[in-house]
């Protein structure tokens, strides 16, 4: 077994020093009911060829996005990532380390992890970020429960432009939580991204919960919002789906919010099907020791000279246990650093711009769509996505589409079943990797599918 | 001097004190300032064609007006910085990283190469599911090889992460017992146990008891049985547990906690030493989770992504959330939704999409390499090293309990008395001597602690010179030689860090020196 150095002959003489007959003499402690009499029912081990053919095997029963005309997004977004980005987080030092727990040998994913913080809260537009969470979805459970815990009231408001996905774990969150008295309030799904929150803000509101741009697309200025939250004395979580958007959007801090938690996936980060991705989490600097994950921060060693380590662990589990701020333990490591480097490498002017591609490509294609007799465009303003409603119910459309080798969006239907109202909306998304064949092809596609 | 053409002699011996550098770096090490010190406007390591400037925009008018302040570095610069950076961190790949209860072990590059597969990374969570037949099939393969190790009958993928496993086990008991209509409000816990556990029983709305732990570092079962009721929901136990030890009375504990009707989670943080040997299924746990960072070697990567895999009891196993795989005709469905559900009553959903499916596609691979007698193989000799280790080191160092132990053996700091060398100091002199420290100050149950698994990963001789520098060690600690200890580590590449002064006045991000001078004036 290639993975295993110990030889027969080390294994035996290991067990001389230890003055054990056998190996079995060293789990003598398992109860011999447990103890498992036959092997497991499991194939024997296999070398490298076999196991790349077989796994390979399954791979090749996938259609991957970057083989046909692609526009799903909906939470995930295919970008480009340059070739160093890989390159650099599959370096030994970085990809096999553990939790920076010893820092002077530890100073490469501390020092990365403050950069990160950095440029989160640059983007975002907020005092500090932390070292990232799993995912954007419980990254936005995370800020609910943050915000119950900093206001002591007991009710969230969940805008309709949520993420159904998202919605789901900050109720399940919810549900499960320590306090019975917390509630969720869903707002009804709102794809025109017209919907009345600041209606339902009341005294007992801990905060508002709203998605820009929104599941649907809608790119919206939260800054009435904002002000109606804070009059109430609530807090403003905004959910940033696609971080893209940041590079060409006023942000969220501009907007008055006072949590920023996003999906950070779409920088540096494959699609891979869901996962692992990074959860952004951001806010101002007087909720700094609510605020839970992991965080980096700058001192100095004993020669004086500058670095980073782990900080403000009183608020983790390892620390408080039962009085942590949270659970968690682990970040997003790697996800975190191949961001950082991916945005490293486009800097303002790369960042920039390649929101202001992602902007044209979703133009480029709601123009290619919106002649299509039947089709009508409901987002006004938008990003890189854009909700359109069909004649036909969304889920046959998008079917039909796959057959013709075209992945053409995201029906609404998939994530918000049982909803008459939503069945014949799509939503699709275009990124910079879209090409205008890719939207030829989408369109003569739908225009066939919908003859 | 070394003359052009003539070769190097070793010359005269370096003194003592090294110099100081003009450039701050040594040699190899190279200092490296901050992506916002090195950046300069306009600079860009990414060329991207240029935007058509006639499109007309349909953004609403929320264009950003000022900059972000992000910095511009080229692409030479980016890899420069980001390899000085690497240079600076140890790494398994690099040597023995006896972090216990960590399983840091070797990570195949098979692994990596084989989640980069286009079908594997390159598929989007909700294209249709018509077209992605083969990664369904894939978590289907997964499952079908945690619940064989295991022998449990159901698991939740989803789950991201050991401590979100920790809650989907939670959740599902809650969820269980709610079906039942009972309201139960404790969870116990040992007092040897992870953090993460009473954080999460804390999480989940439940009050944590604390169980205490006897003189031979198991769960005294005596007391658990007096702290049991009715009022009970679950027990948390780690098996093989966080002193290094197997519990012995642990189908006792599930009759026990059974018997009152609650449910058995175990910490599966140790699945490492048992995989192969024992199955948790046959222990009477209700709900476990799975490191498959851990025990099937998807990398660490600086502190995640991890993913917490839960296998389930037949009891929890309906209660299972949001998503999960099933067989339809020929193929498989995704169970995405509340209307698609046959009998099954999911909790709810813990995370957008379908977990860590870059994960999934690793650990099966490792597990495909291995097979079921490598991944036995595997767990016996990470024991046979930890148990190697604890013989060759308990004449000099203390150990906590008597063994055997399981896969990582703990020793306390009564070796260290009177030497003035605490734990922290022994762990940072061994950073000189090229290794990770081992875990410290955990489990709490025992004083200054080191809890040191080696895994199975290690040849005998690089567990032999490790033995040998640890007793070197103790040697010079109890001659006296403390300056060695506390002035430790001489060699990384930065002295003993300021953690207190960094958490009085946090500074958690890089303000421009002329921002700052505002700010202070």
């Amino acid at each position: 077994m290639r993975y295993l150095p110990l030889t027969a002959d080390d294994r035996s003489a290991m067990l001389d020093v230890i003055g054990a007959s056998s190996i079995d003499e060293l789990f003598k402690d398992v109860p011999e009911a447990a103890r498992l009499a036959v092997p497991i029912d499991l194939p024997p081990f296999a070398g490298e060829l076999e196991v790349e053919r077989r796994l390979s095997a399954m791979a090749a029963k996938n259609i991957s996005a970057g083989s046909v005309p692609f526009f799903v997004g909906a939470g995930a977004y295919r970008h480009h990532v340059p070739a160093t980005v890989d390159h650099l987080i599959q370096r030994s030092e970085f990809l096999t380390a553990y939790t920076p727990y010893q820092p002077e040998i530890s100073q490469g994913t501390t020092q990365a992890l403050f950069e990160f913080q950095t440029q989160v809260a640059l983007i975002t537009g907020m005092d500090v970020a932390n070292a990232s969470m799993y995912d954007g979805s419980t990254a936005c459970s995370e800020a609910v429960m943050m915000a119950f815990r900093l206001t002591k009231r007991k009710k969230a408001v969940l805008s309709g432009t949520l993420h159904p996905h998202y919605r789901s774990v900050v109720e399940t969150m919810e549900k499960y939580d320590a306090d019975e008295e917390n509630l969720t309030i869903f707002c009804p799904y709102s794809a025109d991204g017209k919907e009345d929150l600041a209606s339902q803000i009341d005294e007992d509101t801990a905060c508002v919960v709203v998605q820009n741009p929104s599941f649907f697309g809608n790119a919206r200025d939260l800054t009435a919002l904002a002000d109606a939250v804070h009059a109430k004395g609530a807090l403003l979580i905004v959910v940033v789906p696609e971080v893209v958007s940041l590079g060409l959007m006023k942000s969220p801090g501009e907007m008055g919010a006072d949590i920023v938690v996003g999906e950070g996936q779409s920088i540096g980060n494959a699609l891979s099907f869901g996962g692992p991705y990074l959860g952004l989490f951001a806010t101002r600097q007087k909720f700094v020791r609510q605020m839970p994950g992991r965080l980096s921060g700058e001192t100095q060693d004993a020669n004086g000279k500058r670095g980073y380590v782990l900080t403000l662990s009183t608020r983790e589990q390892h620390i408080r246990r039962e009085k942590a701020t949270s659970n968690i333990c682990t970040n997003s490591g790697l996800c975190c650093l191949a961001f950082t480097v991916h945005m490293a490498l486009l800097g303002e002017a790369g960042f920039t711009r390649l929101a202001k591609l992602n902007h044209q490509s979703a133009v480029k294609t709601a123009e290619a769509l919106e002649g299509i007799s039947g089709v009508e465009i409901l987002t006004d303003a938008f990003f890189n996505e854009f909700t359109i409603r069909l004649p036909k119910p969304a889920t046959e459309v998008i079917e039909a589409l796959a057959a013709k080798g075209v992945i053409g969006g995201l029906p609404v239907s998939r994530l918000v079943p049982g909803d008459a109202s939503l069945g014949d909306l799509l939503v699709v998304a275009s990124t910079e990797t879209n090409t205008d064949a890719d939207r030829a092809a989408f369109a003569a596609a739908l225009r066939e599918v919908l003859q | 001097m070394n003359r052009q053409g003539r070769p190097t002699s070793a010359g005269a011996p370096s003194p003592s004190a090294a110099p100081e550098t003009f450039s701050g770096s040594r040699g190899l090490e190279q200092d490296e300032p901050l992506l916002f010190e090195i950046g300069r406007d306009g600079m860009t390591g990414v060329d991207l064609p240029a935007p058509d400037e006639a499109l007309n925009s349909r953004l609403g008018g929320l264009d950003r007006e000022g900059a972000i302040g992000l910095p511009g570095v080229s692409e030479p610069e980016v890899v420069r910085h980001f390899v000085r950076l690497s240079q600076k961190n140890y790494s398994i790949d690099a040597g023995l990283y006896p972090l216990g209860s960590c399983t840091m072990k070797h990570n195949p590059r098979l692994n990596e190469k084989m989640a980069r597969l286009p079908g594997f990374g390159d598929i989007h969570p909700l294209q249709p599911a018509s077209t992605v037949q083969g990664a369904l099939e894939l978590m289907e393969e997964l499952a079908h090889w945690l619940t064989t190790i295991t022998g449990m009958p159901g698991v939740a993928l989803s789950p991201k992460a050991g401590a979100h496993g920790e809650l989907c086990g939670l959740m599902a008991i809650r969820a269980a017992l709610d079906a039942r209509g009972e309201a139960r409000t404790r969870v116990l816990v040992p007092e040897s146990a992870h953090g993460t556990n009473p954080a999460t029983a804390a999480a989940c709305g439940y009050e944590v008891g604390t169980i205490p732990v006897t003189e031979e570092g198991r769960v005294d079962v005596a007391a658990l049985r007096e702290s049991l009721g009715p009022d009970v929901a679950a027990i948390m136990v780690t098996n093989p547990n966080t002193c290094g030890l197997f519990e012995r009375d642990i189908i006792e504990i599930a009759e026990a906690i059974h018997e009152v009707g609650g449910y058995f989670y175990c910490d599966g943080a140790n699945l490492n030493a048992i995989m192969g040997r024992v199955r948790p299924g046959d222990l009477g746990v209700d709900a476990m989770h799975i490191n498959l960072h851990k025990t099937f070697s998807t990398p660490h990567g600086g502190g995640g992504p991890g993913a917490g895999p839960v296998v389930l009891s037949e009891a929890l196993t309906p209660f299972a959330p949001l998503p999960f795989v099933r067989r339809a005709g020929d193929g498989f469905e995704l169970v995405e939704d509340e209307s698609q559900v046959k009998g099954e009553q999911p909790f709810g959903r813990l995370v957008a999409f379908h977990g860590q499916m870059g994960m999934f596609v690793r650990a099966l691979s490792y597990m495909l390499s291995h097979g079921g007698d490598g991944l036995r193989q595997a767990a016996e000799d990470a024991v046979l090293s930890a148990n190697y280790i604890l013989a060759s080191l308990q004449d000099v160092m203390t150990p906590s309990f008597e063994g055997p132990c399981m896969h990582e053996a703990l020793f306390d700091d009564r070796f260290l008395e009177g030497t003035g060398v605490t734990t922290l100091d022994f762990a940072k002199a061994m950073i000189d001597e090229g290794y990770h420290p081992m875990t410290m100050y955990f489990p709490l149950v025992v004083h200054g602690a080191m809890l040191i698994e080696p895994t199975e990963s290690e040849s005998k001789e690089s567990v032999d010179r490790f033995i040998r520098t640890m007793r070197g060690l103790t040697q010079k600690a109890k001659e006296g030689d403390t300056e060695r200890f506390s002035g430790a580590p001489y060699f990384a590449p930065r002295a003993r860090l300021n953690e207190t002064g960094a958490a009085r006045k946090p500074i958690l991000r890089y303000t421009p020196p002329e921002a700052s001078a505002q700010a202070a004036e």
